[in-house]
């Protein structure tokens, strides 16, 4: 198990090493971002210095040096846009983009189980047949074009909703959160929603496939004929059963929810993260982009590590497999 | 579903000419649904191929668009006399030549950049499933590092690397998607090939290529062609979304993505349809492959016992 999880470690690193280089010096092959900074009067001196200021006079592979040794001792380097530090734009950003991400997980949950539970239970029945059909319309929509639809039926045509940024938030230990005000939990609302809906829709076929391939095992029969309550049943003997694989799944889609905020912060132009990366690509402030991308990137292998390694300790098959490779 | 002991409905005296093809079209026929969504699919299909000549106007012919004609609702008639019938957008081009002409560069960028990667996908997964050893492990190492990561987020960070383009964004979906392919061509072709009819063809002497090309690959398609038309699909979506966010194609190919993201400022002052129609164009095509995919699915799935 300790080899298993070095291994693992080691190669994360390497991972990081590689995908942190590609960013880097792909990043520095489109634009130069001091066109976009200076006045257009700017002549050539005033060009050497703004360069020199940025630091980009350095040749390419003495930037990622000093890139990467900043990014180890935890200085991400400044924003070109902002003039502040990145880390601290990032820190800034991210409670609004992990509270979308986590309400949309507790939606995921609450909502994809139960429903692929009561689907997989009564498969023929009308209930079952449209929460499946429901299911592969949820994978089908375009998440964006669902968040824009949102915000026309119940932000503009009901006018139930918010549809615009958090709303109000509260400090807590320096940082904003909205969840905690009514005023923010309605600006939540939907974008949550939106982000969670591709989610919903695999917990419910995940769930529904578990409780079809499992409900026919003998050990369900036997806790039945043992007269079990049903309810007994199936949600110790049968949902105990078929949550590993939904637990892998969710812990890996909660990467998916990261990569999907972007999209949904877009449309709803919640000031999270995904929408400074967007908002910083389009401006090229290269360092904001290059943090970002890395930091997703060393989250996503954490994440990846963290599900492997929690997987091989729920079921033991997989231990066997990977103590024989 | 239940079916006959037989498997499949016959009429009489076509017991004699009972061809794979036939067999499989009349399985896939079983689901009304899926055949409605294959009708569906080769109309959108048309429109995309034909929509040049088939669009009421040219939306990118500069001296046809008249600014009067801006953002007109549905159905309403422009200065000189044609109607619009899913109205105008703040350039007063006509949505649903621009729905025809977006179609065809989504599909354009989808279906190009599938089949590339399907062929990336069969070459690379053949290979690792034929050598074994390093380079089998090398290969699925790379595919799980990169099925690690959502596909979105790979296209994205290639685009915030290469900049808009319909060649870049095909690119980043090849990149996004080959993995997909290698791990599905990898792990058929190792089932297939402890098969008898593959030891059959050793027996018979046959050359290493001949079996590896006219016996393994053929017996690989099927679940290449499931997978692909699921990627298809998936290709369209994350297309779009890029393109919504303004990082795939240029203002100047807009695509279906580019459609919603122009009228996604004015949803808030009551013009619903310069999204909403596009995003509608998006969604058929998408449900109607991921159906159609689903449909040739259940068919090919060896395990339904057909």
């Amino acid at each position: 198990m300790t080899v298993y999880i070095l291994r693992r470690t080691m190669q994360a690193c390497v991972v990081v090493f590689l995908i942190t280089l590609l960013v880097f010096s792909g990043i520095n092959l489109i634009g130069d971002p001091v066109d976009l900074l200076v006045t257009p009067d700017c002549d050539a001196a005033c060009l050497d210095q703004a360069h020199q200021a940025l630091g980009l006079d350095l040749p390419v592979h003495e930037q990622y040096f000093v890139f990467m040794g900043n990014l180890l001792t935890g200085d991400l380097g400044r924003s070109f846009v902002f003039g502040t530090p990145v880390g601290s734009l990032i820190l800034d950003r991210l409670p609004a983009t992990l509270e979308l991400a986590l309400s949309a997980f507790f939606l995921t949950i609450i909502c994809g189980i139960p429903l692929g539970l009561w689907a997989g239970l009564k498969p023929h029945s009308i209930s079952g047949r449209t929460i499946m059909a429901g299911s592969i319309l949820g994978f089908s929509l375009p998440s964006f074009w669902v968040g824009i639809i949102f915000i026309m039926f119940f932000g503009v045509e009901l006018g139930w909703l918010p549809v615009n940024g958090r709303g109000q938030t509260v400090e807590i230990g320096g940082m904003h959160f909205s969840i905690f005000t009514l005023n923010g939990l309605a600006h939540i609302i939907l974008p949550a929603f939106n982000l969670a809906l591709t989610q919903i829709a695999l917990v419910i076929r995940l769930t529904f496939s578990g409780v079809r391939e499992t409900i026919f095992m003998d050990f369900i029969k036997f806790a039945r004929a043992k007269g079990l309550s049903p309810f007994r049943v199936i949600f110790v003997h049968l949902l105990k059963n078929i949550v590993i694989p939904i637990v892998t799944v969710l812990g890996l889609e909660l990467g998916g929810l990261l990569a999907y905020s972007l999209v949904t912060e877009t449309v709803f132009s919640w000031p999270g993260l995904g929408k400074l990366l967007i908002d910083s690509i389009n401006l090229l402030d290269r360092p904001v982009v290059v943090s970002y991308l890395t930091l997703v990137v060393i989250a996503f292998i954490v994440i990846n590590l963290v599900v492997d390694i929690l997987y091989s300790v729920l079921d033991p098959r997989v231990r066997l497999q990977g103590a024989k490779a | 579903m239940s079916r006959g002991a037989d498997g499949v409905t016959m009429l009489p005296g076509e017991r004699g000419v009972q061809t794979p093809f036939r067999r499989f079209v009349s399985d896939y026929c079983e689901s009304p649904l899926a055949v409605v969504a294959f009708f569906i699919a080769v109309v959108v299909l048309f429109i995309a191929i034909f929509s040049p000549w088939i669009a009421p106007t040219d939306p990118y012919d500069l001296k046809k668009l008249s600014i009067l004609d801006n953002m007109l609702p549905p159905g309403s008639k422009s200065m000189s006399g044609t109607t619009f019938w899913l109205g105008t957008d703040a350039l007063g081009r006509d949505m649903l030549s621009a729905i025809f002409y977006g179609l065809r560069t989504s599909i354009l960028v989808a279906v190009s950049s599938a089949v590339a990667a399907q062929c990336i996908g069969i070459v690379v997964g053949l290979s690792a499933a034929y050598f074994g050893g390093i380079v089998d492990t090398l290969v699925m190492r790379l595919v799980d590092i990169k099925l690690g990561f959502p596909s979105i987020l790979v296209a994205l960070i290639l685009l915030s690397i290469l900049g808009p383009g319909v060649d870049k964004i095909i690119i980043a979906l090849i990149v996004a998607q080959w993995p997909w392919y290698t791990r599905v061509m990898r792990s058929t072709a190792l089932a297939e090939r402890n098969r008898e009819y593959i030891e059959a063809a050793q027996c018979l002497a046959l050359g290493r290529a001949r079996i590896v090309f006219r016996h393994l690959l053929p017996n690989c398609l099927p679940p290449m062609i499931v997978i692909g038309t699921v990627q298809v699909a998936h290709a369209v979506a994350i297309e779009a979304t890029l393109s919504f966010l303004g990082l795939g194609l240029p203002p100047t190919e807009p695509s279906l993505g580019l459609l919603i993201a122009n009228g996604f400022e004015f949803v808030l002052s009551g013009n619903y349809w310069i999204s909403f129609f596009p995003g509608f164009a998006l969604l058929i095509m998408i449900v109607s492959i991921n159906l159609v995919g689903d449909q040739v699915r259940e068919v090919l799935n060896p395990r339904l016992q057909r």
